[in-house]
């Protein structure tokens, strides 16, 4: 239950980073070693608090990547803005062994449950892919069946997020449909131009609302308003759709 | 007792000394909800006030736009750490709603368009500490920041300004609304930092 996962008083805890890796040439993810992490559900996320050294702070939260397999370390995966203060930190200065405070897991609504039976479609625009992926892994983790589609808008395909794994578990995941939608470049065998995602995409691509799927969007603000409102206008259930919009750090 | 991040801290943001703690400055204006934006026509649009006894004080946009109103200038704190400072909105103090409403009832539950709950103390709400605004920086609010109207608590983290507010329900105790349900404070003070349970 969400609300015994969170209705604890949530502490800081000191994770050491254990390992990093590209995702693209701006985004990175972390894993994070945290003593006595009380797990988490897909799609919640964790408070970052950072301290220099003349005890300035600063506090951001970040999208959990890796579903919970009962122990082991945690992933969160960090788009790089070129004006942020905390994010370059986390994907340009941060090293194996280093230490950062956390605290979390945050968020009872924007999430899966791996016990929930209804087809899932999910909207991801740009680094929004993060708790979706979240999501697609706490299935494969449970060896779920439920119909999962993913639709992935981005810029190009280098700023795809875990573009390899997607189409791995497009192939081997069964039940799970990924398309990308690129918007600013497509790869050179790509059948269409670039273009934003669009009606006629998210009814091709999703499911019917006849279907009753739980829909999960998250990206910027702008994404998410119109992908929300094309799927209003198709005829989903206004409460089925959960929204999760980014803003910068 | 906190750890040093190492090599943190040359890119800091300016961090104003009337910044509650954890949060920084944001130059946009974020927008955060947890579905879809609903957009209410302004001739279905009402607000209703239902006190503990079931006594209903209802008003329509053309009453509502019809009350005295105030232009406010307040800073804003939402949980997810972004602050802006000095906004600008135009409405009506809640005070001046609750001239002719008679309730003992010690807490408010705020409702909107769309199902969004969120719980407020009453004296939270009155002396002038909380407003339904209907305008932002000269303009209608937008639909995406909770236009038509959305209640403005600027002394609590930003959720508990309910977007898209078409009522109150009076209350005698103490109810979680929709955020505080999911594990995020019952009161939401920001300069305690009252982010989660037990903060």
């Amino acid at each position: 239950m969400a609300r015994a996962a969170v209705s604890r008083r949530l502490t800081w805890r000191v994770a050491t980073v254990v390992a990093a890796r590209w995702e693209t040439p701006s985004a990175r993810t972390l894993v994070l070693d945290i003593p006595e992490w009380p797990g988490h559900l897909a799609g919640q996320h964790l408070d970052i608090r950072l301290t220099a050294e003349d005890g300035y702070q600063a506090q951001r939260s970040y999208s959990i990547a890796s579903a919970w397999p009962g122990d082991g370390p945690v992933e969160i995966s960090v788009q790089r803005l070129e004006d942020g203060e905390v994010s370059p930190y986390l994907t340009d200065v941060v090293e194996p062994g280093d230490q950062i405070e956390v605290r979390g897991p945050v968020g009872g609504w924007f999430v899966w449950r791996d016990t929930a039976t209804a087809p899932v479609l999910l909207l991801a625009g740009g680094s929004g892919v993060v708790p979706l992926m979240a999501m697609i892994r706490a299935r494969s983790l449970a060896g779920g069946r439920q119909p999962f589609r993913l639709i992935y808008s981005v810029r190009t395909p280098e700023d795809a997020l875990y573009a390899e794994e997607l189409r791995r578990r497009g192939r081997e995941d069964s039940g799970l449909d990924v398309r990308f939608v690129w918007t600013r470049k497509a790869p050179d065998d790509w059948p269409h131009p670039p273009k934003r995602i669009d009606v006629a995409t998210v009814n091709t691509y999703g499911w019917p609302p006849d279907f009753q799927p739980d829909c999960f969007v998250c990206g910027p603000t702008t994404f998410v308003e119109t992908a929300a409102d094309m799927l209003v206008a198709l005829g989903h259930d206004p409460k089925r759709i959960r929204t999760e919009r980014f803003g910068g750090a | 007792m906190s750890i040093i991040s190492r090599g943190f801290g040359g890119r800091r943001r300016e961090s104003p000394p009337d910044l509650p703690p954890g949060q920084y400055l944001a130059h946009d204006f974020p927008v955060l909800s947890a579905g879809p934006t609903p957009r209410i026509p302004l001739d279905r649009w009402h607000f209703t006030i239902v006190t503990e006894t079931g006594e209903k004080h209802t008003w329509d946009w053309k009453q509502f736009t019809a009350l005295p109103a105030e232009e406010i200038t307040v800073d804003i704190h939402c949980v997810t750490k972004w602050s802006k400072l000095g906004t600008t909105w135009k409405g009506v103090a809640i005070d001046t709603l609750f001239e002719e409403v008679e309730s003992a009832a010690d807490y408010v539950m705020a409702h909107s368009y769309g199902g969004y709950t969120t719980n407020v103390p009453l004296e939270d709400l009155l002396d002038g500490k909380a407003w339904i605004a209907y305008e932002y920086d000269g303009e209608p609010l937008h639909p995406e920041h909770g236009g038509p109207a959305r209640l403005l608590i600027p002394h609590l983290y930003f959720w508990k300004s309910a977007k898209w507010v078409d009522g109150f329900r009076m209350m005698h105790e103490d109810e979680p609304g929709f955020w505080e349900d999911a594990g995020y404070h019952m009161y939401g003070d920001p300069w305690r930092e009252q982010r989660y349970h037990g903060d």
